[in-house]
Formats: structure tokens, sequence, C-alpha cells
């Protein structure tokens, strides 16, 4: 029997949203750690981003049902803790999409750099935490829009 | 009891149900605010820093149950174990009191936190020192967000500064137990699992201290310690009624899942 190739699985999966922020998907998220076949199960190994994110179960799920869609009947999910997730690797396709979607995307210097939707650099910090766990609350100080910021870790 | 621990093994699983037990009760504790801290934004914060903690907590006691080898997972751990078995330091245990109390409770919980997961990094067990990793990110959020509330409700009013002096007095003698070493502790410093908890104590009044002078607070001199959580001997009276809240659903339906 012949498997799918895991460049054509790293496709599939790059089509799988993020349950939380479905703009992105989970490739361009950066927890995809590897794609590999053992014999005739296929292995994908998971990272959470934070360890009580809500959305991890969700996302295995979603996982499974991708590829069961695509017709892979074995499937093994593997959780991997380290090195742990970093914002560093979200892709730059991703940072793209998120600033479009009107979150901000995650910056070394550990603050956003300016208003997603005016792109103004007035902007303040409300709290360290938003409405998910990778993510911050700010505002904007020039078009008075509150907005996420995905916090860097 | 610790006096009883004989293999690695059995002191690796105490060590631990100790960090999965504070974790969890300090998460449990924090989650109580859902739906009714001051503001949204703090309302979020809280149930954030919980979820982070009932996160780690499934790392934790997911190894513990690992490590002991008779088939218990973190659930099992936490919604089946009687309060004698819990490990939980006792600071966790205490009630929330006002918003100030909560936070102050926070910000001396996740000061020692961070210092004590940055000590883990190096832990000689790897299964350990990835969960440290993972844990300690988070905690930096939490210890940044409940420093800052803490200067900012100290340096505050006359109104917060005098109850935040009062959630210190109310809060300090329990703080104690987080350094004190006993048997496990030498057991996991001497195979390099864990480091001593007094070694920790002289970086933990220096950051604690700092936040404080800011908050306008003065970091209390008494060293009266109250202990028995960590080992299990005595816990608060408060750890009975958390756990009726926490355990009765799967105690009233063993085994029921969502």
């Amino acid at each position: 029997m012949t498997h799918a190739s895991v460049d054509q699985v790293w496709d599939w999966l790059a089509a799988v949203p993020d349950p939380e922020i479905p703009v992105i998907s989970l490739t361009d998220l950066g927890i995809i750690r590897d794609v590999a076949w053992q014999d005739d199960t296929l292995i994908v190994t998971v990272t959470p981003t934070y360890s009580g994110c809500p959305a991890t179960s969700i996302i295995n799920l979603d996982i499974e049902t991708a590829l069961r869609g695509h017709g892979i009947e074995k499937i093994e999910l593997k959780r991997q803790l380290s090195p742990a997730w970093t914002t560093d690797w979200l892709t730059e396709g991703g940072k793209r999409k998120l600033e479009a979607f009107g979150i901000a995307p995650p910056q070394p210097a550990g603050g956003p750099d300016h208003c997603p939707h005016c792109g103004s650099k007035s902007i303040e910090k409300i709290s360290q935490f938003g409405s998910t766990p990778c993510k911050a609350t700010w505002r904007c100080k020039d078009c008075l829009e509150p907005f996420d910021y995905f916090k860097c870790i | 009891m610790s006096t009883a621990v004989t293999s690695g093994d059995d002191a690796l699983f105490e060590f631990l149900c100790r960090m999965g037990d504070s974790t969890l009760v300090l998460g449990h504790r924090v989650s109580e605010w859902c739906g009714h801290a001051p503001v949204l934004e703090e309302d979020i914060a809280l149930a954030n820093t919980a979820l982070d903690l009932i996160g780690q907590t499934q790392l934790w006691l997911g190894l513990a149950g690992e490590v002991e080898g008779k088939g218990r997972d973190a659930d099992k751990l936490a919604f089946l174990r009687d309060g004698w078995d819990f490990r939980s330091a006792l600071l966790t245990e205490v009630p929330n009191g006002d918003f100030g109390r909560t936070l102050m409770r926070q910000f001396l919980f996740d000061a020692w936190h961070s210092i004590y997961l940055g000590r883990l990094l190096k832990s000689s067990d790897k299964r350990v020192a990835d969960i440290a990793e993972k844990a300690s990110k988070e905690v930096s959020y939490h210890l940044e967000r409940s420093a800052d509330t803490v200067v900012a409700l100290g340096d505050g009013t006359e109104e917060s500064h005098a109850r935040m002096a009062d959630a210190l007095a109310y809060l300090w003698p329990y703080v104690g137990e987080l350094f004190a070493g006993d048997a496990v502790d030498a057991a996991m410093v001497e195979a390099g699992v864990a480091p001593d908890p007094a070694s920790l104590r002289e970086e933990y009044d220096a950051l604690v201290g700092r936040i404080l002078e800011e908050a306008t607070l003065a970091l209390p001199e008494g060293r009266f310690a109250h202990k028995g959580g960590r080992d299990g001997r005595m816990h608060t009276e408060h750890l009975g009624h958390i756990l009726t809240q926490m355990q009765w659903l799967q105690r009233a339906y063993p085994g029921c899942t969502w």
C-alpha cells in the first residue's frame, strides 16, 4: 500500500484552521512539529501553545478529522513539550493574516508596533491577558478601538 | 508522610504532586472569580491565569501518574484523592478574600513559582525540565501582572493601600512553607531533580521586597510559618471545602466525561 507523501500531509494540515483564530492555519501557527510515517501509522507531533489552552483538544480532533477525510486510517498524535512553543514559529504569512484580521502580530519588543486598524503608533496596553491565552488586550489612542495583540512568548 | 519515602520514584511522585496540587488548588481558587471580578479585563486575566495553572496541573499530575505506574492519570489524581493525599502549599488554599488579597496571594505565589521553575529548567529529569520550560513562559506573564497590580493597589488610594497591607499581613505567615525543605526535597536535591527550597529564599525576598517597596508596603519581618500542606501533614480547613466543590461530580457520577 502506498502512503500519501509527508509533503502532501503538510499541505493538508496547512488547510486546517486554528479553531480560535480561524484566519490562520495550524501550520501558520507553528504548532505542528513533525509528520512521519511509522509503518502504516501516520505520526503527527503537535506542541501546545499554552498548557491550559482549551483549543488543544479541538486542534487534535480537527487534525484527525482532516486527515481521515483524506483517507488516512491510522493516525497517532504525539505531544511534544520541548522546545516550548514560541511565537517565533508563527510564519510570516500567518503574521500578515493576523494583522489583516485585526490582531496585532507578536513583536520581539514585547508589545505591538502599531494599531492593526488604523496604523497609529499611539497605543496603550489594557491587560496582559485577552480573549484567548495567547493574546493581550491593547487600545489605540487615535482611532480609540481596542484590539488583540498576539503576545510574544 | 515524607518519612515513609523509600525509593526515588516515591519521592519523585511526591514532588510532582506538590507541584501539581499547588497549581490545581490555586487554579481552582482563582477560577472562583470568573464572572465576579471588578472589571471585565480583570475577569479575563484571572480566568486566563486559572486556565494556565490548571493546564500546568495536567502536565505535573499526568507525569505523577506515569511515575506512580498504577494507572492513575491527572484526572484521577485531581478528582479522586482525599484531602490528606493532597500536597498543595497552604498559601494556595486560603480563601480569595477581596480582589486585593487575591492579587497579593497571586504575587507571593508567582514570585516563588517563577524562581522555582527557573531552577527546574536545569532538572536532571528531562520530563520535569520540559514542563518547567513550558510553564515558566506562562508564569512570567502571571508575575508581570500580579506585581503590576500589587504596585497599583499598594501605591493607590488610602483604602487600597490599607487593604493591601492587611492582605500582606494575613498571607505572609503562609509564605515560609514554600522554603521549608524535608526528606522529599532532600531526595530531589540528591537526584538533581529540584533545588533545595531554602536556597530560593534570598532571591525571593529580594524580588518581593523590590515590588513591595514600589507598592509602598513593607516586607514583613516575621518568619513564623504555617506548615503542613506540602507534606500533607495538616492542610487548612479550607481545602476540604474546595474539594467538595471540585470533586463532587466525579464522585457522584464516577467515570463521567463530557
